[in-house]
């Protein structure tokens, strides 16, 4: 498949993992390894001195480039310090920016994602912003330089696939930098749809970590995000209201 | 005197310093980072920077998630 390129780095699997919800270690290195992710994100955290085993040991093994996340901030403030201590605990100054608005939802706030990504954007990070299925903000955060859009399919964790395929349709067409389908995705064909509708990249980790065997859906999603990067590539037929023959219709 | 370190009241020695405060959370510091004030201080400061009263230290690293 053709490369995926973020700020000037290639990937050769389009399928960003998520490491939350995974029961154990090894359940999610099996899940790693099953999807063939090269890319994964983490969450900062206050250190657990009695924590064993660590995330990082896990991508380190694997060779997979770590993606330190921002979760948990709902201010711009708290995201940029949040960015600037994973940068400095882990030595990469790209960032999933993920400020949201309140914990039922876990929607990303608009507001403090926009201002939180200029004050990244200027102090040398590659920023690549999780958001809403918005169009216009899609655009402005391109232009205040982030490296790539993310929009959600539906909220964190919830499994409800694509909402609104419309709206990620309409932010593929403007992008001039990546688009990845973040958040939502409940199982293959939510993320073959995502590829079809001119996504980049997927995103995911619930719809694995907490799949009754994660690593056989870590599989299923690796083919899925093959087939439809495959089918875009392609060029799918026009929806017609009737029939078209695709047999002779004379003797 | 007191400081906070990754939210509990600690009780300490007079200047006490950052990579002091670090050891006595983890033996190793691969992957951690500090805040001090909502400040980050880079690794290269931590032996020579002592913390002060009230002080408050959030020493993070990697977990699972996203």
């Amino acid at each position: 498949m053709d490369d995926l390129v973020i700020a000037g780095e290639k990937f050769g699997s389009r399928l960003i993992m998520g490491t939350g919800g995974a029961p154990s270690l090894e359940v999610l290195d099996q899940a790693l390894e099953a999807s063939g992710t090269e890319l994964t994100t983490v969450a900062m955290r206050r250190l657990d001195p009695h924590a064993r085993g660590s995330v990082l040991d896990v991508l380190r093994r694997r060779g997979i480039k770590v993606l330190p996340n921002t979760a948990g901030c709902f201010t711009a403030g708290d995201a940029v310090l949040t960015a600037r201590l994973a940068r400095e605990a882990l030595g990469t100054n790209w960032v999933k920016l993920e400020v949201i608005a309140d914990e039922r939802t876990l929607l990303p706030d608009p507001i403090e994602t926009f201002d939180a990504a200029e004050r990244l954007v200027a102090d040398g990070f590659v920023v690549l912003p999780y958001i809403g299925d918005d169009p216009a903000l899609a655009r402005r955060l391109e232009q205040a330089g982030c490296a790539a859009v993310m929009p959600l399919g539906s909220p964190i964790g919830s499994g409800l696939g694509i909402r609104n395929p419309h709206s990620i349709e309409l932010i593929v067409e403007a992008a001039g930098v990546p688009v990845v389908l973040d958040a939502g995705i409940g199982t293959a064909s939510d993320a073959a749809l995502a590829m079809e509708l001119g996504c980049d990249a997927v995103l995911l980790a619930t719809a694995v970590t907490r799949a009754q065997r994660p690593g056989l859906m870590a599989s299923a999603m690796r083919s899925a995000v093959q087939a439809g990067r495959a089918a875009r590539l392609a060029g799918r037929i026009p929806r017609r209201r009737y029939a078209e023959a695709s047999s002779p219709m004379s003797p | 005197m007191n400081v906070m370190i990754n939210g509990a009241a600690r009780e300490v020695a007079e200047g006490m310093t950052v990579a002091q405060a670090v050891r006595s959370l983890t033996e190793s510091a691969t992957g951690v980072a500090v805040a001090v004030n909502d400040e980050v201080v880079t690794r290269s400061a931590w032996e020579t920077t002592a913390l002060r009263d009230s002080d408050r230290v959030e020493v993070l690293t990697a977990v699972q998630g996203g």
